[in-house]
């Protein structure tokens, strides 16, 4: 089958000339719908084999300023987080100038050997923010992840079989979002009678899971009524494998774009919850949260003390949201030019 | 109903037991004073090696039907009466279970879009033999190498590559053979192809008509063919339903329908085929006005306020679908009060068509 048609139409751009680009082409030019967005970037498909949507997205994602500063950022601070041991100067827990603390100087200043000065036990505040990294990438991938799961089975169930699955689900999940999302994950957290890290993140789990549910279920429910499943419906293939083959690999992609949104959400959220005490009671673990709930009594008269960990909390929760929705714009067919 | 499973009793050739016999069909959606009657007591047999036109404009209920047949309609929203014998069974009653072992073994469909039609994130092979492991419990193996000869029976080169490709890596007259050899892939008696070329070239139309003829009459499967093109129905079906507001005006052999049109709707229908042998610069003869001029079938005929020939009874009595007064054979059934004269593309065209039969095929 040679579908010759259309084929001048595309623009040939660069290199690597082989064989497949030209039944490429053909493809692509039978794409009625797309076929404007898709001559607008011939000149960068041509090299390629074909073109699904998140390959195309990253064609738009790679030229876009916004996404990687966010990558960046999230790059930077997922390197810091892993090799935070041996990047800090200090051991974040050793009280180093504990000689420079009295109740009239709380807090030591910068100097030699500790750029930001020391924190109310006389601890290296740069090494804590280093170290401190880690507690916050785990809280919010741990969180998102437990978010991400939950949700997905309560969407597939109801999106999946609908009916009174659906309804039921639906109005548990209808009434986890009625509450407000912090208020409920302090009330979470409350309920565990040792506050550790690992309830913070389950509380932050549990909020994020109707979210998850709700997008999982109103896109499953579009694919449902696709002509790609009630295609394989005609051709008598089992509910089962509609659901996990065509319906749910085919409605993930909102889900994976809230998901790097819902990192950022978690990270704020954890230091929020350690803000107020409901997180790790141990602090020779340091985190940013817990440092800024710790600096709340010196702001008046040392305020960087507070404004370094608010400072990381601000960055990286910046740079899932940058990287986020940008991946959400460049996914979105209708935000395409 | 009272008939139960009769194991698959031989059928033969084309003229024997009708395999499919639907009768009375309708389809209302909605309930109450809001209902619409989408498809109205059709009634049509379909019978093995046979293929069967559903022809008529959008909205005609030639979708719906097909949809009905294969139990595809939503589970809410919907009526659908009538009764739908497919090998001694109603598939009306046939619970969802018991429908979808049938579907795609004994019945199978191929779709307008084969872009859409295609899951996106899957690899045509998983996709083909998908099919094949839900219907004949095949493994993944043999399963796969059934589909590279099915592929290579559609025509599809290379396909062992092909089957470790996306949908959208593929043509559009490949992805149309794509879905005709899942749609084959376990044999199906009948098979029900719903405009299965309007959104591929012309060329790419030809070739798939082809195939699909090829198909028929190599395997003596049934086919229903639902389409808007006449050119189609000229090239491939035996037997023609025209359909007009859910009900079927008019039915003919092929041959019968396209040299003597006897109902205004056909005749406009044909009249609208544009043809090379005509001078230049000539306007096409559309069919007037449009679906949404319907009146309802009760008490008149829907297709009277877009009808030339429309008489008085047209406004004040129901046609029925009747043998044809003319005597021109027991098949011909026609639903009209006043149906065109002999040579009717004549009356609407002024130009001697030199080829009655010919459309864009």
């Amino acid at each position: 089958m040679t579908d010759t048609h259309d084929t001048s139409s595309t623009t040939t751009g660069d290199d690597t000339g082989h064989g497949r680009r030209r039944s490429a082409l053909a493809a692509l030019g039978d794409r009625k719908k797309e076929r404007i967005d898709s001559l607008a970037e011939a000149g960068s498909l041509s090299s390629a084999e074909g073109v699904s949507l998140w390959q195309s997205a990253w064609r738009r994602l790679r030229r876009d300023p916004v996404f990687l500063v966010g990558l960046g950022i999230v790059t930077v601070f997922v390197l810091i987080a892993a090799i935070a041991p041996w990047l800090a100067p200090h051991d974040p827990a050793a009280r180093l100038l504990i000689g420079q603390v009295s109740p009239a100087t709380p807090i030591p200043p910068a100097q030699e050997g500790f750029p930001l000065g020391g924190d109310n036990a006389g601890r290296d505040t740069l090494s804590r923010l280093l170290v401190g990294s880690r507690q916050t990438l785990i809280v919010g991938v741990m969180a998102t992840l437990g978010g991400l799961a939950g949700g997905m089975v309560l969407g597939t169930i109801a999106g999946g079989i609908g009916g009174w699955a659906d309804s039921l689900v639906m109005r548990i999940v209808d009434v986890m979002l009625s509450i407000p999302s912090l208020l409920m994950a302090f009330s979470i957290a409350a309920l565990f009678a040792r506050p550790s890290q690992w309830t913070v993140i389950a509380a932050i789990a549990i909020i994020q899971v109707p979210i998850f549910a709700r997008l999982l279920r109103g896109s499953m429910i579009s694919q449902r009524h696709s002509d790609h499943v009630l295609a394989a419906r005609a051709l008598g293939v089992r509910p089962a494998a509609i659901v996990f083959r065509h319906m749910l690999p085919n409605s993930l992609g909102p889900v994976i774009v809230q998901g790097t949104l819902v990192l950022a959400v978690s990270i704020i959220d954890a230091a929020a919850l350690s803000f107020l005490g409901l997180g790790s009671q141990d602090d020779s673990v340091p985190e940013w949260g817990q440092m800024l709930g710790r600096a709340q009594v010196f702001f008046n008269s040392y305020p960087h003390v507070a404004v370094y960990p608010a400072l990381c909390i601000i960055v990286v929760a910046l740079g899932f949201t940058l990287m986020g929705e940008s991946l959400r714009e460049a996914l979105d067919p209708k935000s395409r030019r | 109903m009272t008939r139960t499973a009769t194991t698959s009793t031989t059928t033969g050739s084309g003229s024997g037991e009708p395999l499919l016999s639907v009768r009375d069909l309708s389809v209302t959606f909605g309930r109450g004073r809001r209902a619409f009657a989408a498809v109205d007591q059709v009634s049509f047999d379909v019978r093995p090696g046979q293929t069967v036109g559903l022809v008529g404009e959008s909205g005609c209920g030639k979708s719906v039907t097909s949809l009905a047949i294969m139990g595809l309609l939503p589970a809410r929203g919907n009526t659908v009466t009538g009764e739908v014998m497919f090998d001694g069974q109603d598939l009306l009653r046939l619970s969802q279970e018991q429908l979808r072992e049938r579907r795609g073994s004994e019945l199978a469909m191929i779709f307008q879009d084969p872009l859409s039609s295609l899951n996106p994130v899957v690899p045509l092979g998983v996709q083909v033999a998908e099919v094949l492991q839900a219907h004949k419990g095949m493994k993944s193996g043999p399963a796969s190498r059934k589909a590279t000869e099915l592929l290579n029976k559609v025509g599809i080169p290379d396909p062992t590559r092909r089957l470790k490709e996306y949908p959208h890596q593929l043509s559009g007259g490949m992805r149309q053979r794509a879905l005709i050899a899942m749609a084959l892939a376990c044999e199906p008696r009948l098979l029900i192809a719903d405009e299965p070329t309007t959104a591929l070239d012309v060329t790419i139309q030809a070739q798939i008509l082809a195939l699909l003829r090829e198909l028929v009459t190599e395997s003596g499967t049934a086919l229903i063919m639902i389409t808007h093109d006449l050119g189609v129905v000229a090239g491939l079906c035996d037997q023609v339903n025209v359909l007009y507001g859910g009900k079927v005006v008019e039915r003919a052999e092929r041959h019968d329908l396209f040299s003597r049109p006897r109902h205004p709707y056909t005749g406009g229908l044909l009249a609208s085929i544009p043809r090379l042998t005509e001078e230049r610069g000539r306007r096409l003869n559309p069919v007037p006005g449009s679906v949404a001029d319907n009146i309802p079938w009760e008490g008149g005929c829907a297709f009277a306020p877009r009808c030339a020939s429309e008489v008085e009874a047209c406004r004040s009595t129901t046609p029925e679908l009747e043998p044809d007064r003319d005597g021109l054979g027991p098949d011909r059934l026609l639903r009209c009060h006043h149906p065109l004269e002999e040579n009717p593309l004549d009356d609407i065209r002024t130009h001697q068509p030199e080829d009655t039969e010919g459309g864009p095929a």
